[in-house]
Order: structure tokens, then sequence, then C-alpha cells
């Protein structure tokens, strides 16, 4: 995976991580964030040209311009498109996670003719009363990862990133770290996730693919399915034994099941 | 200036069950409103507003009263519907309002307005307190988006200032507010504006806001004065740094008191109410106190309120009350211990002004009074004087007109005529 760096037509800089060849597909990350070895990206990298752009407030401290720039649902969906201008992509399939699906499908409503193909994977966006969300911005530590993955003890190797926090300064790391990304994400999803996407999807007349982890208990099954609903053309697709985080979960099956759509 | 003490009630919900710690996460947020009883309401909204009249008539300086929501030991999601209460039955005291959370209103002139409404009619009493607001109630009860609220807040203050100072309407094109008309009537008696005050927790950017506009930093915790010490000291450093006077005037801070007639009789009769405030009242979630966005990087990295926060909330539920003493969370004892512990907290925070907190948890009303009565009558004229060298400095305490009215006192009968 190679690392590329790119400053939009607003002037905000940012990375751009990119791997494999064959269609271009914009990678949006979800709420945690990128990995260095993105696992979905690399299995999804054999048969596209991914192209994985790091959000304001997920790279390194010294250059915060997109976080100060971007307030609100409307800025993070156009630094999206012109992420994808700056890297001229031609209508390159959307995938967002989590939050970076809250993103995608906003992207998807303002220019649906500029993609080729949606993908949402347990994406946030949408609220039902009958299911109301966790709140991830009032949760204790320890259950961040019971929310998130299925294998809950997996999940908290991977979340902790095997920081030592009885070394000085650690904490006040993960802190600065932590305020920084849910800092930001928190400007489309505290304190709740619904931009009122919900409205505008009728545009999005494009084929599009809901996945979603059986197991999801942050964004529960009924989300998918309220997705394909809302969707004028998606299907709707289930990996087992994965929970919110199934890009890390089940990437082989995930990346799988989204090259059967794209094709 | 003299010392200002201004009497403040946080007013708590006095009959939170024994079993409160056990049975609920939070006492603020999340409290189940079950736990709230209307009809006992109605006596404790009495009792504490009895209590801030009689503070007036025990020579106190100010009545104090601030803004909470959702919350077992603060009943006042509206402060200002006490405030007016007060304005009408008494004439000479400050009313403290600290304060309104500007980021909360929509549209923000509501607090212009309502601020103006209690100064005028008070008589130029007002003294009006602006905080960005706890995470608690701002971000939690009140859904503001943590990393815009500090962006939000500073809207709400230029468009309050400005609609109070200027004599014509004009348009407001702000990100959060759009306003074509602002245009606050009534406008407040006092000039250019009531004294501001800004209550904070340590944020960094709120002792520059506070320094760069000549407000009152109020430091409002239930951690003591030993630990605000750190905190303060970093203010009165901005301060320096900034070239303006050092007024004492500049700062402010909030103390828990209790005086009875001996340090025993002390422990004696406040003991329990005080273990009932730290280890029940002041049982908050975590989960509710840093949603990520809320504080600033740089106040993140100067760390000094994450080791205050850890210390304090590990401590809260166990306190003894010898602990509660030697930290200075409560200064208690006979008029003479509290004289001299008091001394040593206004000289060493350097303060003009006490929030001096003497009804705690489920204190009955008359400990309450009788403490309040002995600090009015043996310890508060010995502190006024503290600072001599600043004798003549009101510029952060209220400028009451003189020839204000004072309500009617109905007596039937006695019809006016013409």
């Amino acid at each position: 995976m190679k690392r590329r760096e790119l400053t939009t037509r607003r002037g905000i800089s940012l990375e751009v991580l990119e791997a494999g060849e064959g269609a271009p597909l914009l990678y949006l990350h979800g709420i945690a964030g990128l990995l260095d070895d993105e696992p979905l990206i690399e299995a999804l990298a054999r048969r596209y040209r991914v192209h994985a752009p790091v959000w304001p407030g997920y790279g390194p401290e010294s250059d915060d311009s997109g976080e100060v720039e971007l307030e609100d649902m409307q800025d993070f969906a156009l630094h999206g498109w012109d992420i994808a201008e700056g890297l001229g992509l031609e209508r390159p399939h959307l995938l967002g996670h989590s939050m970076g699906g809250m993103i995608a499908a906003e992207m998807a409503c303002l220019a649906p003719q500029q993609i080729d193909k949606l993908v949402l994977v347990a994406a946030a966006g949408l609220w039902l009363d009958d299911h109301p969300i966790p709140d991830l911005f009032a949760i204790s530590p320890f259950k961040v990862a019971e929310t998130l993955f299925h294998d809950a003890q997996a999940g908290e190797a991977l979340l902790g990133g095997g920081a030592d926090f009885s070394q000085d300064g650690a904490l006040t790391d993960f802190m600065v770290g932590n305020a920084r990304r849910l800092g930001m994400a928190g400007k489309i999803l505290f304190p709740i996730p619904n931009r009122r996407v919900d409205r505008r999807l009728y545009r999005v007349s494009g084929d599009a693919l809901v996945l979603w982890g059986r197991q999801d208990q942050w964004l529960v099954p009924a989300y998918a399915e309220q997705w394909q609903a809302l969707l004028p053309a998606a299907q709707l697709a289930w990996i087992d034994d994965a929970a919110h985080m199934l890009p890390y979960e089940a990437p082989a099956e995930a990346a799988e099941a989204i090259a059967k759509f794209l094709g | 200036m003299s010392v200002k003490f201004c009497w403040f009630n946080l007013m708590p919900w006095p009959h939170l069950p024994d079993s409160f710690r056990e049975e609920n996460r939070s006492v603020w947020v999340d409290i189940p409103s079950r736990l709230y009883d209307p009809e006992l309401g109605n006596q404790v909204y009495h009792q504490y507003m009895d209590q801030l009249e009689y503070a007036e008539s025990l020579g106190f300086d100010g009545m104090g009263v601030n803004e909470h929501h959702q919350n077992g030991y603060g009943l006042m999601p509206s402060p200002n519907l006490i405030a007016a209460g007060l304005a009408r039955r008494t004439s000479r005291a400050a009313i403290c309002v600290i304060g309104n959370s500007i980021a909360l209103y929509n549209p923000p002139i509501r607090v212009a307005e309502e601020f103006a409404m209690l100064d005028v009619i008070s008589g130029g009493r007002l003294v009006a307190g602006f905080p960005v607001g706890s995470p608690m109630d701002t971000n939690f009860c009140y859904g503001q988006i943590p990393a815009l609220t500090r962006d939000k807040y500073a809207e709400a203050h230029e468009m309050i200032m400005r609609a109070w100072q200027e004599e014509e309407p004009f348009a407001f094109d702000g990100k959060y507010n759009q306003l074509r008309y602002v245009n606050c009537w009534p406008k407040p008696i006092q000039k250019p504006h009531p004294p501001i005050y800004i209550p904070g927790g340590g944020s960094i950017e709120t002792w520059d806001f506070c320094v760069e506009h000549d407000y009152n930093y109020a430091y409002l915790s239930f951690g003591g004065f030993v630990a605000g010490k750190a905190l303060m000291d970093g203010y009165w450093e901005r301060v320096a740094a900034s070239g303006k006077d050092e007024s004492p005037g500049r700062a402010s801070f909030a103390q828990i008191i209790c005086v009875a007639e001996s340090d025993e009789e002390a422990e004696e009769l406040y003991a329990d109410h005080l273990l009932y405030f730290y280890n029940r009242c002041l049982h908050v979630f975590p989960g509710f106190s840093d949603p990520p966005g809320y504080r600033t990087i740089k106040t993140i990295k100067a760390g000094k309120l994450d080791q205050l926060r850890a210390q304090a909330q590990a401590q809260f539920a166990s306190l003894t009350w010898k602990d509660l003493i030697e930290s200075g969370m409560v200064i208690a004892g006979s008029p003479e211990t509290v004289r001299e512990r008091c001394e040593h907290m206004i000289q060493t925070l350097r303060v003009g002004t006490v929030f001096a907190l003497f009804h705690m948890g489920d204190m009955p009303d008359w400990k309450v009074r009788k403490s309040s009565r002995l600090f009015a009558e043996k310890v508060m004229p010995q502190l006024q004087g503290l600072w001599p060298e600043y004798a003549d400095d009101e510029r952060w305490w209220c400028h009451p007109y003189a020839d204000r009215v004072q309500p009617e006192t109905r007596t039937p009968g006695a019809e006016r005529t013409a």
C-alpha cells in the first residue's frame, strides 16, 4: 500500500492510501480510522484500484486544516467529492464503512451520476426509534470493543493498538487522538447520527449494496433493512460471525461479497 | 473593593435514596425522573428561595444561582426564574446568575433580553454569568456538538454584548444564528453592561477570554482550594502575561463553608450532609464528563484538569469528614477556624469574590441558617478588608441604581388614588 499526499481544491491537505489495479474504488473509512495495513483494502486491491483518503482528524496532528474547515454534513460530503476530483477519479465505485458509509450515502445523493456503484458497509446515518443506537460518545472505554466487535477480545487488542499506557505521555497521546477523531466524527454523528439523508436517498437510483455483519450491536440489522428499503435499487448481503467492525473481522468474506456485486 | 460574599445554593434534590449510588449510574443526564416528587419539590423550592432571601437580610453581598439540566444536585434548569423571584423580594444584594449557558439559547438574544429584564427589575443588581457549560448540560442534555460548542458560545457572546450596547437594530449573520433585526428591549440599567463572570473548570481558552474582555474568572469546583490553587495560578500567569492589572476582582471561587460554635460541633452538625453531597450527589457517570471534541487539544495537553478530575472522581465515593477538611473541599469549624481558613483561601487564590455554599446535600433549613448567620456575624466582617490596596476597585460588582423602586407591599384597603 502506498501513501500519497493530496491537497484539495478547498485547500485541505490529506493522505490517501492507494493499492491495487483495476476499476477505481473510493474507500471511506469508519469511525475508528484506517490501519496501515487495512485488511479489507488489501483484499479489495486484488481486483480494484483502491483509494482510501484519511479523513480530517484522523491524520497527523501537524495538519489540522480540515478539522477546522469541515463543520457539517454538507462540508463532509463535498470534501469527499473534492478528494475524488483531486485524485482524478472518473465515476469510481464508492464504498464507505460506518461513518464513511454515512458520508458516501450523502455524496451519492449529491451526485448520483458521478459514481459507478455504491457500497454501504454497516453505514451510520439513519435513526429508528425502535432501535436507539448506543451512545458511543458516552460509553465506558471497556465497553467499546464489545459494542463494535463480534469477538470483543480481538477488538480490544485492535483498538488498543499495542499502546502501553503506563508510559509517560501515552495516555495523553491517546486522549488527544481520540478527541481529534471523535471530535470530528461528532460533527455528523452527535448527538443522534442522523442528518436526514433518508429524505434524499430517492436520488440514488444506481445499483447499491448494503453489507452488514449479522451480529452488529451498534447498528443492529434493522438498519441494514432500512437502508435497503430507502435506496431505490439496493441489494442486501449479510456476513456471519461479524459485527460493526466487519472489515476487520471478516475482510475476505466482505471482499468476496463486494466483488460479487461490483463485478 | 471589599471582598464580596455571594450566598450560593446549588439547589440539590435532598431526597435521593440511600441506595442511589448502587442503583443508578449517574446523578446527571440520565437520572430517572421518577426519583423526583413534585409535591416535595414545592417545599424544596420555597425553602431554598427563602434561604437566598434570608442571606440578604444577614448582610451577604449577593445571592447566587446557576443553571443545570437533568441534574439531581442542581434543580435550576432556569436560574432566571429564581432570580426573578429574588428581584421582587429583595432590595439590596446583588443577584448573581452564574449563569446562563449561552450556547444553548436559540437564539441567544433570549439571554440578552432576560438578563436585561432582571437588571431592570432589580434596579441594576444583576451579576451576569456566561458559562460555556458542562459537557453534561451542554452536550448530553442539550445536544450541542462537542467540537462546535466553543465556537457557538463565542458567537452567542458576541450577539449578546452587541445587543446590549448598540442603540439601533442591527442584522446578525452568524454561523449558528441569523437574525435580520437584533434589537434588545429592554436594555440593562448597568452601563455598558452588568459585570460578567465566566464560570470555568480549567480550559486555557477560558482564561484568555476572561483576560481579554476583563471578565471575572469564576472557578467553580468542589475539589477545594488546595487543589484549586494550581489552576488559579495558571489563570494569574495569563493575567500577568497580558500586562493588565492583577486586581483580585478578576477572579472568584466557590467554597463550601460550614460554621458552628466549635470545630467539634461543626462535624457533628454538618458531616452527614456533606457526605450526602460528595458520596451521592457527585455520582456522575464518567462517560458524560468528557465527550471527545469538547475540550480543546491545548487543554488536554496541559493535562491539569485530567489529574484533578481523576483524583477527585476516585475520591468522592469514599471521602470522610477528615478528608473534606484537610483537602480544603470544605471549610468548617468554629468562627475562628473558618476565618483563618477562608483568609488563607482568599489570599492563596487571590480572589475578590467568594461564592459561599452553606446549603449542601440534604442539610435541614435550621442548620443552613445557623451556619450562614454565624458566618455573617462573626467571620465575614473580618474578611471583607483583605485587599486594602484595591479598596476603590468595584469593576467586578454590580452598580445598583440609587433611585430604584421597591415592590409595593400589598395591603387591602390601601388602594392608591390619583
